[in-house]
């Protein structure tokens, strides 16, 4: 157990600094824009108004408010604070609504989304490459094609094509929305019905683009393992098949363990613009609108928790990885 | 070298995909030779013209020279032109209810239907349950199907400038045609037109075009970067390569969309170009690169040669430019394709979060499907707005990807089928 608590904390420690790495990235960036937000908001408000000193003190009123004619290292104590509390300021675009508030249902609608379709999309492409490395032949000469192309297919685009041919076309499936317009969320059957099938054309959406790729991983990687010398020699010694494609599949399942922690971001930012196309109410639709509204601390808010989503799944993976590959225990224990 | 590049060559894989891009390329460098005009000229009144053939009808009348071509079914097509099923159909439903048999009723011949129409329909007459706009839609109906079966031909007028009075210029028989030749304004709109009431096929080619050139430019900056670095890193080992791994990793972890997201929305509207989103793009892609050439500068550093060379003195530019450089030069052709396929799909993405360039001058991929999708042209079913423009982003992808393949396959005995 010792190797493993060396294993853990390491990848702890590593977690903790890349976040406060992307949480200074978070904050810096959004803020060397230039313009003025407050000066918009205000130009929004004060529209018609000919009073120069009631439009000047509603400035000031609202730099004060949003903090932003402070010195930058003084914004940061006090962003960093306000973080800490989950406390992220007032959406500009949205005022007086606050960012958390606006972010608080957005972040689950994701949360629910996202990590089921990866998984499932994950499962589902390594099951097809580890068959079509083993059985070969026709199942290999058309998966393959079919993968490769899927792959390279724009999440959108793929979003695009079910949107228009189940939703429009065929109206097996609403097109936008997390649930009908016309309900209010409740536990009633209903309204989880409604939610069931909204969830079904950017579920797959999602799923359909992560199976191609993983497909390609897996298949070329059990195929590396099903030339390795011992496999051959296994089969010398007369072991049945079916154990020695257990080994060879198990073999060829780590590295693509580490492939999912390496691109699940890539994943997740495909993920967010299928959102965006289906209306879903989650963080990727949520960005949008705080991008037309120039909404700087929304934009923030949002990459931030993006971010931390990604980086919490990540660290589970590498976790979880620990625990499969008994090399890590090994070279811990050294 | 030419070894090589006919064992490359000889990869079916890669020669398909090899095809398509060059297909791509020509018809990128060519259609701008033979339809010019400016890409992003609106040429329409209007939103989303569908693709065809557009044949000014003015230019139709005036035509110099009409022919007469006798045609039996010049009529019938007239007909179930103005006609459509739907039209056939509430008409069937509105005989129905007048109490005519179902079975009398053949909504496929035209010359019936119209005659048992004309007999029996009555505007003034209101069925229970029919609303107010259906009454109005059979009235409408009605009143476009008068004349229909006639064989007058229509009477051209212009109006005098003088006395205001309406002086016949020209009789049109429905016999009458006119060649497509003599017609002066013929233009074909084989896309038709977007939400801007653009050409969608030049805008498009230009588009690829374009988005090609800004991949060509985030892959080579991305691929300097990542290939530097993993030299560096690599070669060199030891405190540089953990400062490089220690970035490289904290890239990897951080999602590249949520760097192109803040920095592009920090770079401001005005400044965001093409070549801005381009070096945006190559400036976030380069970590792959990175781990790719470190990894493989790892296995080769202790290898015989290098060790040799190491012996006799050579500089480490020159170990690297010799004896490291030739044995991962396929590695990074490789990685660079990628990068290229990777940076047209995310300005793809930037663009419809909003955040891709702005340009009044230069579509790019993403810029259209983003204006396709603000203005829901996927709801409406305007297809030749938004799916002209995912088959050209997958079949870039497409064909690198297939080159990518083939390529490991040549370099990687171990993928051979």
């Amino acid at each position: 157990m010792k190797g493993y608590r060396k294993y853990f904390l390491n990848k702890l420690l590593w977690f903790l600094v890349t976040f406060v790495f992307a949480f200074l990235l978070n904050f810096v960036l959004p803020r060397l824009m230039p313009g003025d937000p407050v000066a918009a908001i205000v130009a929004r408000l004060a529209q018609g108004m000919s009073n120069t000193t009631g439009v000047q003190a509603i400035y000031q009123q609202y730099a004060d408010l949003f903090g932003t004619n402070r010195p930058m290292l003084e914004q940061f104590f006090i962003y960093m604070k306000n973080v800490l509390h989950g406390n992220f300021g007032y959406s500009f675009s949205q005022y007086p609504r606050t960012v958390a508030d606006t972010l608080k249902s957005a972040i689950w609608w994701t949360v629910c989304l996202q990590f089921p379709a990866i998984i499932v999309g994950w499962l589902i492409g390594n099951t097809l490459g580890a068959l079509a490395a083993y059985l070969k032949k026709g199942f290999d000469k058309l998966l393959m094609p079919v993968s490769i192309f899927v792959s390279n297919f724009p999440a959108f685009g793929m979003a695009v094509i079910l949107m228009v041919v189940f939703g429009v076309g065929l109206k097996w499936f609403p097109t936008s929305g997390g649930y009908g317009f016309d309900l209010i969320p409740s536990f009633r059957w209903s309204f989880i019905w409604s939610v069931i099938i909204h969830y079904q054309l950017p579920f797959w959406s999602i799923v359909l683009i992560a199976i191609g790729g993983q497909a390609i991983g897996m298949r070329s990687m059990s195929i590396y393992e099903l030339n390795a010398d011992y496999v051959k020699y296994s089969r010398f010694l007369g072991i049945k098949d079916w154990k020695i494609v257990g080994y060879v599949f198990r073999n060829a399942m780590l590295p693509q363990v580490t492939g999912l922690a390496l691109s699940i971001g890539t994943m997740v930012g495909g993920a967010l613009v299928a959102e965006i196309i289906f209306s879903y109410p989650g963080l990727g639709t949520t960005l949008l609108h705080a991008v037309m509204g120039q909404d700087y601390p929304l934009i923030s808010a949002s990459t931030l928790i993006i971010t931390v989503m990604v980086l919490i799944a990540n660290f589970t993976i590498e976790i979880l990885y620990g625990f499969i590959d008994p090399r890590i225990k090994a070279a811990q224990s050294d | 070298m030419k070894h090589t590049l006919r064992q490359v060559f000889h990869s079916g894989k890669f020669v398909t995909g090899f095809s398509i891009f060059m297909a791509l390329l020509l018809i990128v460098i060519v259609y701008p030779l033979i339809v010019k005009g400016a890409p992003l000229a609106i040429i329409s009144q209007g939103t989303f013209l569908p693709p065809g053939i557009y044949v000014s009808a003015f230019d139709s009348i005036n035509s110099p020279t009409t022919y007469t071509l006798m045609l039996d079914d010049a009529a019938a097509k007239r007909i179930a032109n103005k006609l459509s099923n739907d039209d056939r159909l509430a008409m069937k439903e509105w005989l129905v209810s007048d109490g005519i048999p179902e079975t009398e009723i053949d909504i496929t011949d035209t010359a019936i239907l119209l005659d048992l129409w004309g007999k029996n329909f009555d505007p003034t007459r209101q069925f229970p349950g029919m609303t107010f706009a259906k009454v109005q839609y059979y009235r409408r109906l009605d009143a476009s199907l008068e004349g229909l079966l006639s064989t007058e031909g229509v009477t051209i007028a212009a109006q005098n400038p003088q006395t205001g009075a309406l002086e016949q210029i020209v009789t049109i028989k429905q016999s009458d045609y006119v060649n497509l030749n003599n017609v002066a304004n013929v233009r074909v709109l084989l896309l038709g037109t977007d939400n801007f009431g653009r050409d969608v096929l030049t805008e498009l080619v230009k588009a690829t075009g374009v988005s090609l050139q800004l991949g060509l430019v985030a892959g080579i900056i991305a691929t300097l970067i990542g290939l530097t670095l993993g030299l560096l890193g690599g070669y060199i080992g030891g405190w540089v390569d953990d400062v490089i791994m220690f970035i490289t990793n904290m890239f990897t972890v951080i999602p590249g969309i949520v760097l192109l997201i803040l920095i592009s929305f920090s770079i401001g509207q005005e400044k965001r170009g093409v070549v801005t989103i381009a070096v945006v793009i190559g400036f976030t892609a380069w970590v792959w690169t990175a781990r790719a050439v470190r990894s493989q500068v790892i296995s080769l550093r202790n290898r015989d040669h290098v060790n040799l060379s190491k012996l006799s003195g050579h500089s480490i530019v020159h170990i690297i430019a010799t004896d490291i450089l030739p044995y991962i030069a396929s590695y990074v052709v490789m990685a660079f394709i990628l990068q290229i396929a990777s940076a047209i799909l995310a300005e793809a993405n930037l663009s419809i979060l909003g955040l891709g360039p702005r340009t009044t001058e230069l579509p790019t991929l993403g810029l259209m499907m983003n204006w396709a999708m603000i203005y829901q042209a996927q709801i409406l079913g305007k297809w030749w707005a938004y799916f002209p423009v995912i088959v050209a982003i997958a079949l870039i992808t497409f064909s690198m990807n297939l080159m990518n393949t083939g390529l490991d396959q040549v370099f990687n005995p171990a993928l051979r089928d």
